[in-house]
């Protein structure tokens, strides 16, 4: 099973050498990195080609990786039935570039692609239709990058004498508590209090 | 030639409708009685769940996935455990193993009872539900018995489960496999050749085994397009591949052959199950290894080690090395994926939730074109969506 794994990522690797960067192995997982301009090519390839049959696409999603240049990562995650195998492709993204849609070559991609665009901001382009999609109507901001806040910006209730529902600036009257500092067991690697006087000694 | 030409009408269906399964809104393009276009707003149940979890550890992130589709909660459950046994890198005790998919089981069969009942209410049958709720609600007690829980569960664990089985459940279990099927006959009896039933569900919806893959359909849905996909058998995982049962598969795609491949889904998961219960081994039911679970209480009182890996249990969280991995169980609904990343730190850098219903929900314009608006409530009650899991 791994070496077909193995096998198929060489085979990936070899005819698609423009337009695919990297193949890895990650916990007996083949991932493929490819360019973002040749997305579209990767995956007709992944579903057409007789040693791939990737007839299905399970996934889209986006990841955001701040300290990065090219903060997202759209991540297509493939499904081949009849060769009971799995790939993931990953192409590299920022806010202003969008990446090409592949809603021509699996119609699902359609709603995965407008999650990540309403998630993470990553446009799509030749997307028929690319509105948000779980969000409220209205909403602004893209939720799941890691610049925005976990509570969100604003917050909802229904008003009396208005007679609607109205939207106002989250307030808080504790903050949300994360009691991830610098661990004394591991997480910590600066100097702790007393560590001079042992170097001191040594 | 005076008459107008355009005779397309919208229609606004649900969020608040009883056979919309949910809060789902559906802007229907009317031309007579007949559905031209279709759009689904959803994200009216949007929890924001992936941000949360990122902000939690495993073991606090596992709550979550009870809450995603709350029809079957453990078979949920099912996937995030094995993928954060993937990254950790672990195998759970074998009897840990049997417990998992003997519950994953039995949440398929409440999955399909919930399903199957009300999708029959909304096409026009009653009894089928007034019937089937009564051993929906043993099957709860079942659950309640070994977590304390209904519904909720919080019981499965990366690395076994939380606690091993009460005595007694397991012959109660067994006991209960027995009187189910004639349940079965009998809602089958008043379903299978009932003739308001067929005449509501046979070729409506029909789909094609191209545009379920196309569409990234998967479970009930894909096999009753023909198609014996399944991944307990494809890709097992835990002790699946020592289980002995079949896949039925239906023929034309349309609601009727999604019908009777969940009836069928129930007969073959109380195949599984009693065979659960008869290879059961006895032994431990969680890792004894201090880094993935805590330690036992007695343990605790003795030793300070002990306390030490409690204390950073339950604050920092179980240490998951860096990595990522996409790992996919059988929902009852379908193919159920969680893509979590780890950057080695006691929370999840990432957790994408895949869920089937989110996949159906988007073909909705596929099994809807073309039918009479009345069809609609027996396409959404038969590819079985849940508003948990598609909003998240």
């Amino acid at each position: 099973m791994l070496q077909a794994l193995q096998d198929l990522g060489d085979y990936i690797g070899a005819n698609l050498s423009h337009e695919v960067l990297l193949v890895e192995f990650k916990a007996g997982e083949l991932i493929a990195t490819a360019q973002r301009t040749s997305i579209v090519r990767v995956m007709t390839f992944l579903r057409d080609d007789a040693n791939c049959q990737f007839k299905q696409l399970m996934d889209v999603c986006g990841v955001d990786w701040p300290g990065r240049e090219q903060r997202f990562d759209v991540v297509y995650n493939l499904l081949s039935l009849r060769h009971n195998q799995r790939i993931r492709v990953k192409v590299h993204a920022d806010e202003s570039t969008p990446v090409p849609s592949v809603t021509g070559v699996f119609s699902s991609a359609n709603w995965f692609e407008r999650e990540v665009w309403d998630m993470f901001g990553v446009a799509f382009s030749d997307h028929p239709d690319l509105r948000r999609i779980l969000t409220d109507y209205g909403f602004d901001g893209f939720p799941l990058r890691k610049d925005f806040p976990l509570y969100g910006n604003v917050e909802l209730r229904y008003d009396d004498e208005q007679k609607r529902v109205v939207y106002e600036p989250v307030r808080l009257t504790q903050e949300f508590r994360g009691f991830d500092f610098a661990s004394p067991w591991e997480g910590y690697r600066g100097p702790l209090p007393g560590d001079e006087k042992a170097g001191g000694k040594n | 030639m005076a008459e107008a030409q355009i005779n397309t009408y919208t229609l606004n269906f649900g969020p608040q409708h009883p056979s919309a399964h949910g809060v789902l809104r559906l802007i229907l393009e009317m031309s007579g009685e007949v559905v031209e276009r279709c759009d689904p707003h959803v994200g009216l149940l949007h929890r924001g769940t992936e941000k949360l979890i990122e902000h939690k550890t495993y073991l606090q992130s596992v709550p979550y996935f009870d809450r995603l589709d709350y029809c079957a909660p453990m078979a949920e459950e099912h996937a995030f455990v094995l993928a954060t046994e993937k990254l950790l890198g672990v195998r759970p005790p074998r009897r840990a193993q049997f417990i998992r998919v003997l519950y994953a089981e039995i949440s398929r069969i409440m999955n399909h009872i919930l399903n199957i009942t009300s999708y029959a209410l909304d096409v026009g049958a009653m009894t089928p539900l007034l019937w089937l709720f009564e051993e929906r609600e043993k099957l709860m007690e079942f659950y309640e018995r070994v977590c304390g829980a209904r519904m909720h569960a919080n019981y499965f664990r990366p690395g076994g489960v939380a606690a091993d089985m009460p005595d007694g459940l397991a012959e109660d279990i067994l006991r209960w496999t027995g009187t189910f099927p004639a349940l079965i006959e009998d809602m089958e009896t008043l379903l299978d050749e009932n003739r308001i039933f067929k005449q509501r569900t046979v070729n409506i919806a029909s789909i094609t085994a191209e545009q379920a893959l196309d569409r990234g359909m998967t479970g009930p849905v894909l096999r009753s397009a023909g198609l014996a996909w399944d991944l307990r058998k494809a890709q097992p995982y835990d002790v699946y591949d020592e289980m002995d049962f079949d896949i039925p598969i239906g023929k034309n795609g349309d609601c009727y052959d999604r019908y009777l491949v969940r009836v069928e889904e129930m007969r073959q998961s109380l195949r599984i199950i009693r065979q659960c219960l008869e290879k059961m081994p006895a032994g431990p039911v969680r890792l004894e290894d201090g880094k993935v679970q805590s330690p036992r209480r007695s343990e605790m009182k003795r030793s300070m080690e002990a306390l030490i890996q409690h204390f950073k249990l339950f604050t920092e969280g179980v240490r998951v090395p860096a990595g990522e991995t996409y790992t996919a169980v059988e929902a009852p609904k379908g193919e159920f994926g969680v893509y979590l990343i780890s950057d080695g730190s006691g929370k999840p850098y990432r957790c994408k939730i895949r869920s089937p219903g989110f996949a159906h929900l988007a073909a909705f314009e596929v099994f809807a074109k073309g039918h009479m608006l009345a069809d609609i409530t027996a396409v959404i009650g038969s590819i079985d969506i849940v508003f948990g899991e598609i909003d998240r």
